[in-house]
């Protein structure tokens, strides 16, 4: 009864601490003199201990106080990685206010959308180019009363009485506590585990994005159940890096920390990131398998410009890696040469290779969002990091399954976490019930109604199916999984990755639902792709040219020919083989509404924008012309013309099951 | 956005001429610039505008002519002997250590405020110790400033044009100058290149203060982002005024762009 003892033992600590800023308050006198978050700044990593985050949550929540922020008003918060904003979270939640954490990226109207559903009154913005994107909107927005700024460069013109500078609102924090010395903590204490510690808007694939309101019981369970599995603790390390508009970021960065004690670093810019990860080695790290992706390409395009001694060393040894590599770190028996070898690649190449990545030191890598090729997954288990795959959504704050450590596998996304349980729907979708399971979508009955059953269930829109170890194994989005027109399943996510999977292809978007076979958009990976081109002396003046390039047909070719050797053996999916396919003249791109922000691909969209596109490549056509409008950084909009060459690709017959 | 303020004229230049044997390059040239403004000098290629710099930072010493800086009536002087009076600035062709890393690029810009002997300075020890780290301080700021702390170890070389740029701007800007002369800070970049450069330089203007002199060749940049603008053409001042004044100026127009096509 090992669960038994873990869930009384959780709800124990739950009893006491049972909100956000109570945790604060303790670690502030239990970890008083530990780090609690590091920013790079000038150069230097600076620190601020438990002791210190805690006053300058304080300040800051003395100051909103003071400006009138209470009990269920919203603050919404709009940056990158920065301390201040982590600090506004729990300043908010300090008062019972709710923090809004909102994408950086996302354009003025996006945030106008956001302000005014959620009705936010306060906005924590981090420079200059937030606090203009806000001030685009405000007129339309009359419910913000107050501006504040971290960085305040460019922002000494702008009007002092509605926007602050984060600094100035702890002054006043401090001023207005001398007189009102009680009440922070009283608000502190009034806090419940039922409260509502966070919303925050999912980008959503369809449709405006809803508002996921958690309460801290939710965040906090999920939080503690994760780190208690993997055994986190104070001397881990993380680099906060992902959005702070995701549930990810908002568990490791903010949930995670209050609870193991651990430290979060904030690197000095988006651009520098790799180089401050490195320089501080986290022990514990998110990543996506788009990362792992470029990082791989990177890597592989490096060392084709490395000498020829450490080009055969490297391939010497990555073929060691790939043979025993992951045989070694599950610790099953290995030819003694074989260990000797990985022994020697260890000190000579995986070493280093994992240096550079600035996974020395780490003990815990989590990869989720999207499937993850097997080949790509070996590659870097057998480097000896360990990475593993998880399994959730913003609806379940956040995890709803993970791989145990001794049972690790590139096609499944592991079993529930403790205290969740899950199920297969209707049509195998994944539902699952258990204490993170979200409150509502914030003033939207309906869909709260249509996404959880009254008993608590969660549809979760995805297909899957359990494997005999009580393993999950996802397989698509239940809506997108299809049939073509001979009644064999589609499952277009599953092929897409298998072409994703070159480093050639950036993306890939398939179709072939009710049609009679499956054809496919792709978009070349301008790095890789270009360096090809470069070692080949082949020229181009822009991404539209070397796209079209009939040398890089033939490359793309080649990549979909070897998909469909590979589906042609899974009897299954064999149907799925794309006959036809087109390499795109642009990029998709989420300024576009092409991808989420979080990069998934939005079919419909793509599929209503090349609508003509699509009908070429289900006809005889050779070419196609098309004008797409796109829409540049700074907002403007413009259009991109092109005639897109279509190419037939060689398809093969079923391999016929075995025996 | 408030109404723009300036203080009295940082620098003024009166009835300037500099020719080079029977080359006159200048011809009585006198303008103002007033403590925290955007000045921009305009017009066509071989106009003057350079040798106009280059005459304000003491690399050319004009025939005729006075220039008082900061109230005080100058003579013939020394480029570095402005640079230690506060006056900075970048060059058309990129003038950088392309083999040094961009730090160590903007850390020369900090050279007129170092003081310690080099035998000091190459031990490393007591005061050069300190005086290098108060520097290497004010140089992160600057690069924070700039955004451009992920090449802060890159070698300039390796940098793409608009980013050296970036970086010329840097060194200048460590100097800690009162005016700065930005010689064609635009030039050969791209649209996003621009729009990034223009918001620095307005940026370097309201935050420190700064008052920049610039030489530009984009009009759409001078019209935006300066607060005068003097046009020469042949070595001779055409017209001096507020941006949308210049711009309507017939004989402007005619000399700058070319007669009505």
């Amino acid at each position: 009864m090992l669960r038994f003892r873990s869930v009384t033992r959780a709800v124990a600590v739950m009893s006491e601490l049972d909100t956000f800023p109570k945790l604060l308050r303790d670690r502030a006198q239990k970890f008083a003199t530990r780090p609690a978050i590091r920013e790079k700044e000038y150069g230097i990593w600076q620190s601020w201990t438990w002791a210190q985050y805690n006053s300058a949550v304080r300040d800051f929540a003395n100051g909103l106080a003071a400006r009138g922020l209470g009990r269920g008003d919203k603050l919404m918060i709009i940056g990158g990685n920065r301390p201040r904003l982590y600090w506004a979270v729990g300043a908010a939640q300090a008062l019972g206010a709710i923090p809004i954490p909102t994408y950086a990226d996302s354009v003025a109207e996006e945030m106008q959308y956001v302000i005014e559903h959620a009705e936010a009154s306060v906005i924590v913005a981090e420079n200059q180019e937030q606090v203009d994107k806000v001030l685009e909107v405000i007129d339309r927005c009359p419910t913000v009363k107050l501006i504040i700024y971290v960085d305040p460069r460019g922002l000494r013109d702008y009007d002092p009485a509605q926007i602050v500078s984060f600094e100035n609102m702890q002054e006043q924090g401090r001023d207005w506590a001398k007189n009102n010395p009680g009440h922070l903590d009283a608000a502190i204490d009034a806090g419940q585990s039922s409260d509502t510690s966070v919303m925050l808007y999912t980008s959503g694939t369809t449709g405006r994005p809803k508002g996921v309101v958690l309460s801290h019981g939710n965040v906090m369970s999920n939080a503690m159940a994760m780190a208690e599995f993997e055994g986190l603790n104070e001397k881990d390390s993380v680099v906060a890096y992902l959005p702070m508009a995701w549930i990810v970021d908002h568990f490791i960065s903010y949930a995670q920390q209050h609870i193991t004690g651990y430290c979060v670093c904030c690197p000095e810019s988006p651009e520098t990131f790799e180089h401050d990860k490195l320089e501080i080695g986290p022990t514990y790290h998110f990543t996506s398998p788009r990362v792992l992706e470029d990082s791989r390409t990177q890597l592989m395009i490096r060392m084709e410009d490395a000498g020829a001694i450490k080009r055969k060393m490297f391939s010497y040894f990555m073929n060691v890696a790939e043979r025993s590599g992951v045989a070694i770190m599950e610790g099953e028996s290995v030819p003694l040469g074989d260990r000797i070898s990985y022994a020697l690649g260890k000190l000579f190449v995986y070493g280093p290779l994992k240096n550079m990545l600035g996974a020395s030191r780490t003990r815990l890598t989590y990869t989720a969002g999207e499937a993850i090729g097997p080949d790509m997954f070996n590659f870097y288990r057998g480097l000896g990091i360990h990475l593993k795959q998880v399994y959730g959504q913003t609806e379940a704050s956040p995890f709803v399954t993970v791989q145990p450590n001794d049972q690790i596998r590139s096609d499944t996304v592991g079993i529930p976490v403790e205290h969740v349980e899950v199920k297969l729907g209707d049509g195998g979708e994944v539902m699952y019930r258990g204490p993170g399971v979200f409150q509502e979508y914030y003033k939207n009955p309906e869909a709260t109604a249509s996404a959880k059953t009254p008993d608590g269930w969660v549809f979760t829109g995805d297909t899957g199916i359990f494997d005999r170890d009580g393993h999950l194994k996802i397989i698509d989005r239940t809506k997108d999984v299809g049939q073509m027109a001979d009644g064999s399943m589609f499952a277009p996510k599953y092929v897409e990755n298998k072409l994703k999977f070159f480093p050639e292809i950036m993306e890939a978007v398939t179709f072939g639902d009710s049609r009679d076979y499956a054809t496919a958009f792709i978009n070349i990976d301008l790095g890789a792709v270009g360096d090809w081109a470069e070692r080949r002396g082949l020229s181009y003046t822009s991404y539209q040219e070397l796209a079209g390039h009939p040398d890089v047909y033939d490359l793309v070719r080649r990549c979909v020919e070897q998909v469909n050797h590979d589906l042609a053996a899974d009897d299954q999916l064999s149907s799925s083989q794309v006959r036809r396919f087109l390499v795109l003249h642009k990029e998709l791109d989420a300024d576009d509404g092409e991808l989420t922000r979080t990069r998934k691909v939005r079919r419909s969209i793509i599929a209503e924008r090349y609508q003509p596109l699509i009908d070429a490549l289900y006809s005889n056509a050779e070419r196609c012309q098309i004008e797409t409008e796109v829409t540049f950084e700074d907002g403007r909009k413009g259009t991109i013309g092109g005639d897109i060459r279509i190419d037939t690709v060689d398809t093969y017959e079923p391999v016929a099951k075995a025996s | 956005m408030k109404e723009r303020k300036f203080g009295e004229p940082l620098l003024t230049v009166e009835n300037i001429s500099l020719s080079f044997g029977g080359v006159k390059a200048l011809q009585d040239i006198s303008f103002d610039i007033l403590k925290h403004e955007v000045r921009a000098i305009i017009g066509p290629n071989g106009a003057g505008k350079s040798s106009m710099l280059n005459v304000i930072n003491g690399f050319y010493h004009p025939q005729e002519g006075s220039i008082t800086y900061k109230g005080q009536k100058r003579s013939a002087m020394k480029p570095h002997e402005a640079a230690r009076q506060g006056i900075a600035r970048t060059f058309q062709n990129i003038a950088l250590f392309r083999g040094m890393s961009t730090l160590d690029n903007i850390m020369t810009g900090r050279v007129n405020k170092m003081k310690s002997g080099l035998l000091a300075q190459a031990l490393y020890v007591g005061p050069a110790l300190k005086e290098e780290m108060r520097n290497r301080e004010f140089v992160e700021h600057v690069i924070d400033f700039l955004e451009i702390q992920a090449i802060r170890k890159t070698p300039v070389g390796r940098l793409p044009y608009g980013l050296q740029k970036r970086v010329e701007l840097g060194r200048a800007l460590a100097a800690e100058p009162e005016l700065l002369l930005l010689d064609e800070p635009m030039a050969g970049m791209n649209v996003e290149e621009k729009e990034d450069m223009c918001r620095f330089v307005l940026d370097v203007n309201d935050e420190f203060g700064t008052t920049i002199a610039l030489i530009e060749h984009d009009m759409g940049v001078v019209m935006d982002i300066s607060d005068r603008v003097v046009v020469l053409d042949y070595g001779k001042k055409l017209a001096d005024g507020k941006p949308e004044a210049v711009r309507q100026d017939p004989v402007v127009v005619k000399a700058y762009l070319g007669e009505a096509h």
